[in-house]
């Protein structure tokens, strides 16, 4: 792992805190924002599938980002927040504690992955943005809907 | 032009389809002189549209066919020899058709070696007159110049008919691509090409209506009375009807994928100096055009399979003792919502040794595991990618593209596979693949707190389990088992299957859904049933696609998504080995035999359907009579079904949405009387009658359903009559005098205008009286004066001649009639005609328009007199 820079060049981000922690999704993925509600349970999917919603007669698979990434903490004080996005042509929300305002960040700022970040999130981490007060990990959508993984990890 | 070729091109295909598959016929049964004819014409067709759209290459080729097949047709035998000359000419004009269908123009080149066989064949001399250069290098101008030749006599037809059409002045050329046109026009009136993308739309579209009338019948569903429920019944069986007639424009007989396969074996059988005697069964089954497509070269390859590496040679199997000539079968049902496909030879079978030895030398399994392995499991590994066993490579087979590409196109289209194979008797694959529809009818359960949609075509009927009832659940150490009658029912909750339980529960409350999957039948129970509902089917999502236990799953009328359970994925969960799945099938054969034979009296049922396939009834005793109606006398009135019985209108009524009434031929209706009343359920068809004890009952929670029963081994709905009737009489007969059911108030109507007396008749009537409807006072007078006797008069005020003030007058004069009740209705209401009406005796005074008014009126008056 070097300073090798990813192909993206977006610098526009949604940003979400989930467990304390900030991410940004590249702005062009981002379909919409919506606060989920009526969710159907999947009974034996893997454990990040938070369920599944009709969102304006779309079928939408919901993916816990705390779940999914191994965060700590039970969920958000008040209530849950989902970032819309597709894949494939099939509509996936990210569900976030909460979702922050759009950023524009200079690509400079942005790291490859540290060697020593935790593997769960390094695993969909595409880079970290060192912003003044904190850090902020960059998603790669498809990579964190996990598409095209053979198992669904335990 | 474009347009002109290019359907020649798809026609001409579809008619050398259809050649092949007659001359191979005709090559068994060389004396059937139908065959020949049909094949002939064909040919002729073929020849006759060539000469048009200068295709002289076709052209020649055909006709040298024809006039071979003119010789059969003349008595000349048909060796075998012959009819390979005259396929291997077919195919020519196939590889000619698909250059021409690319690049529009015929390809380069010379079929003089066919040509020269082929006159050799029918003796050549007479046709000489005909070399093909000729025909080659001759202009289009000049079609209509040169002489004719045999067999075209059509054109004069064209002439002729042209002729008969008013045309003043078109040069030649013109006239024959003008007549060209409406001639296919005229034999294909009844169908026409259209676009699969086209259809797909439609049956996307039809998909989100669907979608959008449940939602709308979701939100009426729970008010009595909204102006919605008539046009939203209306809406609904409208897109019933277009949802079935987009169905129907996609489903295709399974024959369309196997025509090519006669010729296929055929010419494998010459190939390969075998006998084999191809069966088809079930050709007329019909699936999806877009299933059908993506079996269509799986079953081809299958065929070749079977025939290639199933078959002995004829010299093997007359050392077997088998008869010389192999036997392919290929089969085709429907069973449940699936369409299952075998293809089964009487060959030497699957050599299992040889399996083996691949699969080791391949590295899919080591000598240790593959020793463990079954049969079974070992003719499994013929479905791995990369895995044939045939020893070389053949022209027909064996390429290492085989039963692995089968799979896969199976798979995607959500089917599956299976092989059976028994050494020197044979293989069958056994493929099951979906219907596909779109839209399935399904039954929502409950279970764990989640609502689940089992299709309701797996559901063979439903069981309600209570503690202490007729049906209780024994374990065998810790699965679950129902005693059905007289078999036993493997079943398990449905919350357990899911891994929705935290603790294991006993399972002796709720309901078992018996779902019958293939051979096998087991009970799923869950905590309620409710509705059956249409729902579209929508795929998981990827990250979802691999739990088994899941088809897909749809949007609700409420909006909640929910999963569509898959049986396919249960009877896997539950782990049934083939031998106990079996026995089950036996055990449940056997019971339905002996459930037709054992039959309890009690309650005499009327069984029939309405609205969907699964079986209602209805108690015998509550239905007056069975009526069959021609549709057309049905009448549609303030949005109600009626027809004319007895002298009466009556009311029809429909259990639900979905049961639509006919619009031509004959409409079975249930009849059902109350006192005077009559109303009539429609129905779809009318099953059976049947004497049985309602043994097994579940609750219902939508109205107007009893509850389930088991009858004749089907679930059946017991419908309450008595939910229907009030629905009509209620507010149709409000304001009915209840005191006098067997006599109806009667009413004189005047009115000079006979669009009120067609307007008020029908009204008063429906209200529960008997009208007598007349245009003016005087023959009131007359009728009164006679001695008829009426409750009520009702009158209209402006009338020629004598006036309603007039006539009420008249009336109050009369001692007979002084005290006669008399409601004016007006046009005009003013506080003077009321004055004016009050004192020439009017009881009462109505604004024509107001109908409600007039009713309550009316009963207000009869009431008076027959209290008086």
């Amino acid at each position: 792992m070097t300073t090798e820079r990813t192909e993206q060049t977006m610098d526009e981000y949604v940003t979400a805190t989930v467990g304390g922690q900030r991410f940004g999704l590249p702005i062009l993925r981002v379909q919409d924002v919506f606060v989920p509600e009526r969710l159907t349970r999947v009974p034996l999917a893997a454990p990040e599938i938070a369920g599944l919603l009709n969102l304006r007669g779309r079928i939408v698979t919901l993916i816990d980002v705390r779940r999914r990434l191994r965060l700590r903490g039970d969920g958000a004080e008040g209530p849950a927040m989902a970032i819309g996005v597709e894949s494939q042509g099939e509509s996936y929300g990210l569900l976030v504690d909460s979702v922050g305002e759009v950023v524009a960040l200079d690509p400079k700022l942005r790291e490859s992955n540290p060697v020593n970040l935790d593997p769960w999130i390094a695993e969909v981490s595409a880079g970290i943005y060192r912003l003044e007060d904190q850090l902020l990990v960059l998603i790669d959508v498809d990579r964190i809907l996990g598409i095209g993984r053979k198992a669904v990890a335990a | 032009m474009d347009d002109l070729l290019r359907e020649f091109v798809t026609e001409t295909k579809e008619s050398l389809d259809v050649v092949d598959v007659e001359l191979v016929r005709f090559e068994q049964e060389p004396n059937n002189a139908k065959i020949l004819d049909h094949v002939f014409r064909l040919v002729h067709t073929i020849k006759g549209t060539c000469g048009f759209l200068n295709l002289p290459r076709l052209e020649v080729l055909a006709h040298a066919a024809e006039t071979v097949m003119g010789k059969f047709r003349g008595g000349a035998p048909a060796s075998a020899d012959a009819v390979t000359l005259i396929l291997a000419t077919i195919d020519r004009i196939k590889i000619i058709l698909a250059t021409l269908e690319r690049e529009q123009r015929e390809p380069e080149g010379t079929d003089a070696d066919l040509i020269a066989d082929l006159e050799a064949l029918s003796g050549g001399a007479d046709r000489n007159a005909d070399p093909p250069e000729r025909a080659a290098g001759m202009p289009p101008a000049q079609v209509l110049e040169r002489p004719l030749r045999p067999g075209e006599d059509s054109l004069e037809d064209l002439e002729r008919a042209f002729r008969e059409t008013p045309v003043d002045s078109a040069v030649p050329k013109a006239q024959a691509v003008h007549v060209k046109d409406e001639d296919p026009a005229k034999a294909a009136s009844q169908s026409i090409r259209v676009p699969v993308d086209t259809l797909e739309q439609l049956m996307t579209m039809v998909s989100e209506l669907v979608l959008t009338r449940n939602q709308l019948l979701e939100i009426v569903r729970g008010q009595d009375e909204s102006e919605f429920k008539t046009p939203l019944q209306r809406l609904s069986n409208v897109t019933a009807q277009l949802q079935e007639g987009v169905m129907k424009t996609r489903m295709q007989p399974i024959g369309n994928a196997w025509q090519k396969l006669p010729r296929v074996v055929r010419d494998l059988g010459h190939e390969l100096g075998k006998q084999i005697d191809l069966e088809m069964h079930g050709a007329e089954t019909e699936l999806d055009r877009q299933v059908l497509d993506l079996v269509k070269d799986p079953l081809t390859h299958m065929v070749r399979n079977s025939a290639d590496h199933g078959l002995e040679t004829p010299a093997e199997r007359r050392a077997l003792g088998k008869p010389e000539c192999g036997r392919v079968r290929l089969s085709a049902y429907q069973e449940g919502g699936q369409i299952v496909i075998e293809i089964a030879d009487d060959g030497r079978g699957l050599n299992t040794e040889r399996i083996k030895a691949k699969a080791v030398s391949q590295g899919l399994a080591t000598v240790a595991e593959i020793e463990k392995l079954s049969e079974a499991q070992i003719q499994k590994f013929i479905f791995v990618p990369g895995f044939s066993t045939a020893a070389q490579v053949t022209n027909i087979s064996g390429r290492g593209v085989g039963m692995d590409v089968v799979r896969n196109n199976i798979d995607q289209i959500g089917g599956t596979i299976d092989v059976r194979s028994v050494a020197g008797q044979g293989v069958s694959f056994i493929i099951k693949i979906p219907l596909t529809l779109a839209i399935i009818a399904a039954l929502i359960v409950e279970a764990g707190g989640e609502r689940f949609a089992i299709p309701q075509l797996s559901v063979s009927e439903l069981v309600r389990l209570r503690r202490g009832g007729d049906h209780r659940i024994e374990y065998i150490k810790d699965t679950a088992m129902l005693r059905l009658r007289d078999r036993l029912l493997p079943i398990s909750r449905l919350t357990r299957l899911l891994g929705l339980e935290t603790v294991l529960k006993a399972a002796d409350e709720g309901f078992v859904v018996v779902v019958e999957f293939g051979s096998q039948a087991f009970g799923v129970v869950v905590d309620g049933v409710f509705q059956t509902e249409e729902i579209v089917v929508k795929p998981m999502s990827s990250r979802l696609r691999d739990i088994a236990m899941f088809s897909g799953n749809t949007i609700l009328g409420d909006g909640a998504v929910i999963m569509i359970v898959d049986p396919n994925g249960i009877v896997q969960a539950l782990g049934g080995t083939v031998a106990t799945q079996l026995a089950a099938a036996e055990a449940a054969a056997l019971a339905r035999a002996e459930r037709k034979t054992v039959k309890d009296a009690a309650t005499s049922l009327l069984l029939f359907r309405a609205g969907s396939p699964q079986q209602k009834a209805v108690p015998l005793a509550l239905i007056t009579r069975l009526e069959e109606i021609d549709a057309r006398t049905i009448e549609l009135s303030n949005g109600r079904h009626m027809v004319q019985y007895r002298g009466h209108l009556m009311p029809l009524i429909s259990l639900d949405d979905r049961v639509s009434v006919k619009g031509e031929g004959a409409q079975p209706l249930l009849v059902f009387s109350d006192g005077s009343r009559s109303v009539a359920l429609v129905v779809d068809e009318i099953v059976d009658i049947v004497d049985q004890t309602l043994e097994i009952q579940v609750a219902s929670s939508s109205p107007g359903v009893l509850g389930s029963a088991i009858i004749d081994g089907q679930a059946t709905e017991i419908i309450d009559i008595g939910h229907f009737v009030p629905l009509v009489f209620a507010d149709w007969f409000r304001g009915k005098d209840e005191r006098a059911p067997a006599r109806k108030p009667s009413v004189l109507l005047i009115d000079d205008s006979p669009f009120f007396r067609n307007m008020l008749a029908p009204v008063l009537q429906a209200a529960g009286y008997d009208v007598t409807a007349i245009a003016r006072a005087r023959e009131a007078l007359d009728l009164l004066g006679g001695g008829a006797k009426f409750d009520v008069v009702v009158t209209d005020i402006d009338m020629p001649e004598m006036d309603g003030f007039a006539l009420a007058e008249r009336l109050r004069a009369d001692a007979r009639t002084a005290n006669l009740p008399v409601v004016a209705l007006s046009s005009v209401v003013t506080a003077d005609t009321i004055e004016r009406g009050r004192r020439v005796g009017f009881h009462d005074y109505v604004a024509k328009f107001d109908r409600p008014g007039l009713i309550a009126a009316l009963k207000e008056q009869v009431d008076v007199s027959v209290a008086a």
